[in-house]
């Protein structure tokens, strides 16, 4: 029991921290822009943006199933029921999360911190920087409210994932499964693993958020 | 620094209309005239913040061309510091050496340290930004706009609202560096009594033209603008 718990808790930090980064590594440059520019259809870019904090779970998991089955898209790649897959889920729930909360932070400070860096002698990618640095405390919010919807992500994972012993098998999706068994010790004991995780990622995050990237 | 026939309209409203000034090296120019004349305008027009939607601003001779990145050598030669500076969320350090940090500068630790000297900050270099007084921000807020060395400083009501103390810093740090580096300095103000202390010339802003500009001797004491008598003299302009 031991080494599966730890299985499923390492594969569960594998699977939400991989999609937070990669998410993140697209959200964070595309809020960035879309707080510091204002463009035609901004307005209606941000509401699209914002609706999708509440993108159904289910729903993106139909959504990938779909485009991983045999007969879908990128059916070839055989990355249904894997790891993977599950990281595809959690990244369309949690992209528009970090983007629209990078965008509200950076769009907070820009006026402000643009123009200053401007008259100091930034150019334009030096400017972006100096943007997402002062709006740092907002953008690492962004990325821990990601990563907190995506390691509490339970149906999408399990329609994408399919919550197989030793391979896809995570904490949300083994406590469903535990607690369907009526072995509810060990599905509160898998709850208090998930919880101490999103802790000690949330303590480390925190610590990031206090400190800037110096240009 | 110059800037010809400069217009400017806010939401078809005109501001500045065939504006024309000039400020050499050396010369400590005050800007005078009522509240909502455009001064403010005027100074982010020569800091290329601002377009004009006609006239030119020539800075050593080169025209700006109001796009950010083809103006960047120029914009790097000039500074601006505004009534209410914005203080990065670090260090007072760090935030005078963000400048020399974006131009990849050599020696910044000697240059920060001077700077910071010049306004009597050194000793609170290592206090977060946002901690600082409104006159010890004003004070960093000036470091970090000449620790690179601009050859044009524009000033945007620099000391409103500031004590006695901390005005007085700053009237001096502003004299010593245009004195001592022979810079080019634009100083927009509603205050006349530190316009006579401190501008070597002085223009009075006035319904988007520069009514008058001379010496600041002259203009106080033999102006030949009746506009300009006026409000010297604190009376209303109209």
């Amino acid at each position: 029991m031991a080494s599966d718990l730890l299985h499923v808790t390492v594969l569960s930090i594998f699977v939400s921290v991989s999609a937070t980064l990669l998410a993140s590594a697209m959200a964070v440059p595309l809020g960035t822009v879309m707080g510091l520019h204002k463009f035609r259809g901004r307005e209606v870019v941000k509401t699209f943006t914002y609706t999708l904090y509440g993108f159904p779970p289910v729903v993106a998991g139909l959504l990938i199933y779909l485009l991983l089955s045999q007969r879908g898209p990128l059916g070839s790649l055989n990355l249904l029921f894997t790891p993977a897959a599950m990281i595809l889920a959690q990244m369309v729930l949690v992209f528009p999360i970090i983007t629209g909360l990078t965008m509200s932070s950076v769009s907070q400070v820009a006026g402000e911190v643009k123009e200053t860096a401007m008259t100091l002698g930034a150019d334009r990618w030096q400017t972006a920087k100096t943007v997402l640095n002062e709006a740092r405390i907002g953008v690492i919010s962004a990325i821990m409210v990601g990563f907190g919807r995506a390691i509490a992500e339970v149906g999408a994972v399990l329609m994408v994932g399919g919550n197989i012993r030793w391979h896809t098998r995570v904490l949300t999706t083994a406590i469903v499964l535990e607690t369907r068994r009526g072995n509810f010790e060990y599905a509160l004991v898998l709850g208090a693993v998930l919880l101490t995780v999103a802790l000690i990622v949330f303590f480390v995050l925190k610590r990031y958020q206090d400190k800037g990237v110096k240009i | 620094m110059r800037a010809e026939d400069i217009c400017k309209r806010f939401d078809g409203k005109k501001v500045l209309e065939e504006l024309s000034i000039s400020v050499s090296c050396g010369e400590l120019l005050a800007i005078i005239g009522p509240s909502g004349v455009g001064k403010t305008t005027l100074l982010r027009i020569l800091n290329g913040l601002l377009y004009p939607e006609d006239g030119d601003v020539y800075f050593k001779g080169e025209p700006l061309t109001f796009e950010d990145e083809k103006d960047l050598d120029k914009r790097r030669k000039m500074a601006l510091l505004s009534q209410k500076p914005y203080p990065f969320k670090d260090t007072v350090w760090e935030n005078v050496a963000y400048p020399l940090r974006l131009r990849s500068e050599e020696e910044i630790d000697d240059k920060v340290s001077d700077a910071l000297e010049h306004v009597s900050l050194l000793e609170m270099a290592d206090r977060r930004a946002g901690t600082l007084s409104s006159g010890e921000l004003q004070r960093m807020a000036f470091a970090r706009a000449t620790v690179f060395g601009p050859d044009v400083l524009l000033l945007d009501e620099f000391t409103a609202h500031l004590d006695p103390y901390n005005i007085s810093v700053l009237e001096d740090a502003v004299e010593w560096y245009v004195d001592s580096k022979g810079a080019a300095a634009v100083m927009v103000t509603h205050n006349l009594f530190q316009a006579k202390r401190i501008s070597h010339s002085t223009a009075l802003l006035f319904d988007g033209r520069i009514i008058e500009k001379d010496s600041t001797e002259k203009i106080f004491e033999y102006p030949e603008d009746e506009r300009t008598e006026a409000f010297v003299n604190g009376e209303m302009v109209f």
